[in-house]
Parts: structure tokens; C-alpha cells; sequence
């Protein structure tokens, strides 16, 4: 997982192995949620392709066994509420031990409702309240610059988290200050917890709302994982301005009856729900 | 209306610009030190800093939240960050970052903010922030300082870069006074005995500290002795400070520029009503906004200064007695 040599290398990884590491992720995170009977399965699973493009089509710096280690690459999860596919990942390289994953959002467990570096290994920041961690993430980047370290900076978002303000400040001032080693992987799935964004508060082309701001800015199939790990590439390529990959995805997918469902934004799924949803993806509950 | 409380002839200074000075003095030593400034270094000071380093200096524009946010990320790579707007929009506009991102993550992040308290003057309400100490207060790993005068605010900021961890850094507009004592030694969480005394103890914070010490040299010609604390840290309170204040003089006047709910006097009486009870008078904004005027007659107006609290300390004498 660590390749310092050239992070802006091009990655090409095995997209089966993606693929099957992405689909028991899946089931992890549908297990977590249904032990801690509480959280947010929708995002979650949306966002499993690309993150596991991310983290496991090596385009991440990190030392799993050292999630501390000064010059690795960050990731903030400024859209916190679903960490549990973060922790899946986590915990599937091996930075905590899988049997935690299954005290999710329990007392004393490491791992809490939203993302705490006090708490979990691997984690980088405290997010959670939408539009704080991208500004987070600004910083960390800046860093970089004002330290000549090469480290890069990738933040999760969503069309959601989008509607704050904050988002907005940030992606000025990233511009502003020519920030080049900070990537923004935002969930476009036009669905927010009260229910589609386009009534709750139409938030528009978010791709041509952060092109407008400045940004190197491109919208993908999140699930497509070549597209992703395209996306990614380029974006390392980009040079004197900060890069958004838009990622179309399907809220919940792909389980039947929470695909494209609001109501699960942030509703655990009971057993029989777990069940089925176990079923649909080819494994016995 | 008596005019005892005009400062006599002593060199005056604005703490903010002695947070300048220190800042660059602290740039100069530490290349790890990184500013932030939400569009008012000038008022703030940091330009000063920004002039030296420009490197690590980075102005963010009139946007608080991101200002904050941005100094947390900075800070989580190992970088001691200093964020400077008035303070109104430092803690006002950017409570939540402050809270999220500064406090809980107990990142080194220096929140020194200027323009608090009605002493910011002809701005008027919407610019005199008098609510910041009882919010700031209230945050696990926050610590609060109020200086006093130019040297203490040096001293400040100085042990703000040297410990690590969130700060909160009142600094005020107005220029105030360089009354305390040349070797004068700021530490953090410490009051500052000014003067001695026994029959009551006066309680300044930030500029209202030497309007305590000018009340103090008035009710000694009146014949009563009155203790005087510089209290510059409000959190971690001198909690020593304030039972021995109660315990050997028996009644306590605060004073601040600041809400009577939630500061420096609130702070006072959760100390007293739970460790030495005694009668507590607190001295602040009544439940009411400022107004536009001169820093120094909007101190008087408001009943902050040393008349207004002669006067008190003598009612609460009164119902000692």
C-alpha cells in the first residue's frame, strides 16, 4: 500500500479483484448496521466502488500498520455519516481488528457514530457535521506545500453536504491558493435525508458548479471502477488547481428495496431486511 | 461624573498590537508557526506576520468557517496555527467549526481574536462581541485567556505558540494602558494579585482589569482595603485564587466587558457557590447589546469602569456588614 516512489503515478489495478473486494464490503457494512441497529447504510454502500478503487487500486500512500506515519496520503470523510464502509476498509487492511467492526456505534467501541481519530486507527479527522471536513482537508493539503512534503489529500462530500456554505468557502479558497494535492469524491446520488435533492434543495450541475469555482472538474459512473480509477489518475496529473470527481451513484445499491430509497439515508436494516439484502448479494445470512 | 477614571499619563497600547509584535517576534523563532486572517489583518495585526513570512501566512478571505476549518487541517499536520478575525466572527460565525473541528479534535490551533467587548467602540453592536468568554468557556480542551494590557497579551501569545492545544485569545481595539508592572509574569491558569486586601476583592479581566486597579487606589483613600486579581485566564479558572478571594476577604466585585451571564463573573460564582459561598457581585452587560461610541465612554456608560465599581464594591460592603 505504500508507494512513495511517484504518487502521481498512474495505477492499474485488477478490476475483479476490486470488484469482489467491493462486494464484501458490501455485506460488512449491512452487518455492522444491522448489529449497531442504527447508522447509514444508503452512502455506504453508494460509495463502496470508489472507495475501493481509492484504497485498494493503490492510489492511496498510507501504511496500513502505521495509520499515524507523518507522510502518508489523508483521507477525511467530511461526509461522516458513512463511515461504515471506512471502516470495512479499515479494517480489511488489517489497521484495527475485524471483530471490531461489529461494536459500530456501541459504548466503549472504537469505532463511533461519526469519524474520531481519538477513537479509530486509520482515521484522520473528526467529521461529520457536513462542510467541516472539506475545510479540514484544505489544510492538510496546504500543509504539504508549506512543509515541501509530497503528500495528497482526498475528501469524501456529497451532493447533500454540498447545500452548506462551508463547501463553497473551501472550494474558493482551494482555488484561491492553487491547491493541487487535494481531491474531492463527491456522492452525487440526488437523494438527501428528508429526499431528493431536487425538492429538498436543488443543488444543480455540481459539475459545473466546481468547474465554474475553478476546479479540475469531471462526473463519473461510481460504479464504473475504471472510470473511478480513470478519474483518479488524471487527477493526480493536474497541476496549479484542485480536482472534483463527481460520482453519479445509486444510493443503497445494490440491494432491491434500498436502492434509491431516502428512508435509507440512515436506517439500519432489521434481520429480516439483513437477510434478504444477504440474499440478493449471494451469501447465506 | 468624576473624572478619576481618565488613564493618567502612561504609555497605552492596544493589545491586538501587541499580539502582532509577539507573532511575528514568534514567526521569526519557528518556522512550524502558520497564520490565518479572515480579510482584517490589518485591524487584527497579523499583517505584520504576513509582511515577514508571506509563505506562511494566508489570508482566507471573508469566510470564518473555512478559516477555521482550513487552521484545523494545517494543525493536524503537526503545524501550530494562529486565526485571527474580530471576535465576533472567529468565535461568533465560526462557533461549530470551532467546537468540531479546534476543540474536539484538541488540535494547536490559536484563535486570537480581536475587537471584543464594547470598548471595540463606533461599530457598534453588531461589532462588539460580548458573548464569547460564556461560549468559549464552556469547551473541553479550550483554554481562555484575557489579556490585560500589551505585555501581558506578548505573554499570552507566547505561552498560546508554547502549549499545545486550542486557545482562545481575547484581544481588544482600544488602546489601554501599560499599567502592569515591568516584571510582570504572565502564566497560564494564574491570577494576578495587584494589590493586597482584605476587605473585599475586585476581579478585572482584559481591560477592565486596570479599571479594578484604579477602584482599588480609591477605596484605599476611602479606608477600605480591597484586594484586586488580574483574572486573565478564564479557563482553566484560578480556582485557588478565587476561595482564598472569598474565604479571607468575603465578598468579590467581577468585572468584564462581557454578558454578566456565562464570563468571568459566572465562572467566579460556580467556584464560590460550590467551594466558600459569599456575596458575589458581577459587573458586565446587563442582559442588552452595545451602541456605537468611543471605546472608553461606552466602558463608562455601561457602569465598567473604577467608579461604577467603587460604588458596587460599597453596596456589597454594605450588606457584609
Amino acid at each position: 500500500m505504500i508507494a512513495v516512489a511517484d504518487r502521481r503515478a498512474p495505477r492499474d489495478p485488477d478490476f475483479d479483484e476490486l470488484a469482489a473486494i467491493a462486494h464484501e464490503l458490501r455485506i460488512d457494512v449491512l452487518k455492522m448496521l444491522n448489529l449497531s441497529a442504527s447508522g447509514h447504510p444508503g452512502g455506504s454502500l453508494g460509495m463502496a466502488d470508489v472507495f475501493t478503487t481509492l484504497f485498494f487500486g493503490g492510489h492511496l500512500a498510507i501504511d496500513p500498520q502505521d495509520p499515524t506515519w507523518a507522510e502518508r496520503d489523508r483521507f477525511v470523510l467530511s461526509n461522516g455519516h458513512i463511515c461504515p464502509i471506512l471502516y470495512a476498509i479499515l479494517a480489511r487492511l488489517g489497521t484495527f481488528p475485524r471483530d471490531d467492526l461489529w461494536t459500530l456505534r456501541k459504548l466503549g467501541s472504537n469505532l463511533q457514530g461519526h469519524p474520531d481519530f481519538h477513537h479509530t486507527k486509520g482515521v484522520d479527522a473528526c467529521t461529520g457535521s457536513l462542510g467541516n471536513g472539506v475545510s479540514v482537508a484544505l489544510g492538510m493539503a496546504l500543509s504539504a506545500r508549506i512543509q515541501n512534503k509530497d503528500w495528497r489529500v482526498y475528501v469524501g462530500s456529497s451532493d447533500g453536504e454540498s447545500q452548506e456554505g462551508q463547501v463553497w468557502e473551501m472550494a474558493t479558497a482551494a482555488v484561491h491558493h492553487k491547491v493541487d494535492n487535494l481531491t474531492l469524491l463527491l456522492d452525487w446520488n440526488g437523494i438527501q435525508i428528508d429526499g431528493f435533492t431536487k425538492d429538498v434543495m436543488d443543488v444543480g450541475d455540481l459539475r459545473a458548479k466546481f468547474e465554474t469555482f475553478g476546479w479540475h472538474a469531471v462526473e463519473v459512473d461510481g460504479h464504473d471502477m475504471r472510470a473511478v480509477n480513470d478519474a483518479l489518475n488524471a487527477a493526480k496529473q493536474v497541476q496549479g488547481k484542485p480536482q472534483a470527481i463527481l460520482c453519479r451513484t445509486v444510493l443503497g445499491k445494490p440491494i432491491s428495496f434500498m436502492e434509491n430509497v431516502a428512508k435509507w439515508h440512515g436506517v439500519a436494516p432489521d434481520d429480516d431486511q439483513l437477510a434478504q439484502a444477504l440474499t440478493e448479494l449471494g451469501t447465506a445470512p | 461624573m468624576a473624572t478619576t477614571t481618565e488613564a493618567p499619563a502612561v504609555k497605552t497600547v492596544a493589545t491586538r498590537e501587541s499580539y502582532g509584535k509577539a507573532l511575528a517576534e514568534i514567526g521569526a523563532l519557528r518556522t512550524d508557526v502558520i497564520v490565518l486572517d479572515a480579510d482584517l489583518s490589518g485591524s487584527t495585526k497579523t499583517n505584520v506576520f504576513a509582511k515577514q513570512f508571506p509563505e506562511r501566512f494566508f489570508n482566507m478571505g471573508v469566510a470564518e468557517a473555512n478559516m477555521i476549518g482550513t487552521a484545523s487541517g494545517l494543525a493536524h499536520t503537526g503545524l501550530t496555527v494562529f486565526a485571527s478575525s474580530f471576535a465576533m466572527f472567529a468565535v461568533g460565525k465560526a462557533f461549530e467549526q470551532v467546537r468540531q473541528e479546534v476543540a474536539l479534535p484538541n488540535v494547536s490551533v490559536k484563535i486570537c481574536a480581536s475587537h471584543a467587548g464594547v470598548t471595540t467602540g463606533e461599530d457598534g453592536a453588531s461589532h462588539q462581541m460580548l458573548e464569547d468568554l460564556a461560549i468559549m468557556r464552556v469547551l473541553p480542551n479550550m483554554t481562555v485567556i484575557v489579556p490585560a494590557d500589551g505585555n501581558e497579551a506578548e505573554q499570552a501569545v507566547r505561552a498560546a505558540a508554547e502549549t499545545s492545544g486550542p486557545f482562545y485569545v481575547r484581544l481588544s481595539r482600544m488602546k489601554t494602558p501599560l499599567f502592569l508592572p515591568s516584571d510582570y509574569r504572565f502564566e497560564i491558569g494564574k491570577a494576578a494579585k495587584l494589590r493586597d486586601g482584605n476587605d473585599i476583592t475586585l476581579i478585572g479581566t482584559g481591560v477592565t482589569a486596570y479599571q479594578c486597579v484604579l477602584a482599588g487606589e480609591q477605596l484605599a483613600a476611602q479606608g477600605t482595603s480591597a484586594r484586586v486579581l488580574n483574572m486573565a485566564t478564564i479557563k482553566p479558572l484560578d480556582v485557588e485564587a478565587v476561595v482564598a478571594a472569598a474565604r479571607e476577604t468575603g465578598g468579590i466585585v467581577t468585572v468584564e466587558e462581557h454578558q454578566r451571564a456565562g464570563g468571568l463573573g459566572s465562572a467566579v460564582c460556580e467556584v464560590v457557590a460550590e467551594s466558600h459561598p459569599c456575596n458575589v457581585t458581577r459587573l458586565g452587560m446587563q442582559d442588552r447589546f452595545g451602541e456605537s461610541g468611543p471605546g472608553d465612554q461606552l466602558l463608562e456608560h455601561f457602569g465598567l469602569t473604577a467608579p461604577a465599581i467603587v460604588a458596587a464594591a460599597n453596596t456589597l460592603l454594605e450588606k457584609n456588614r
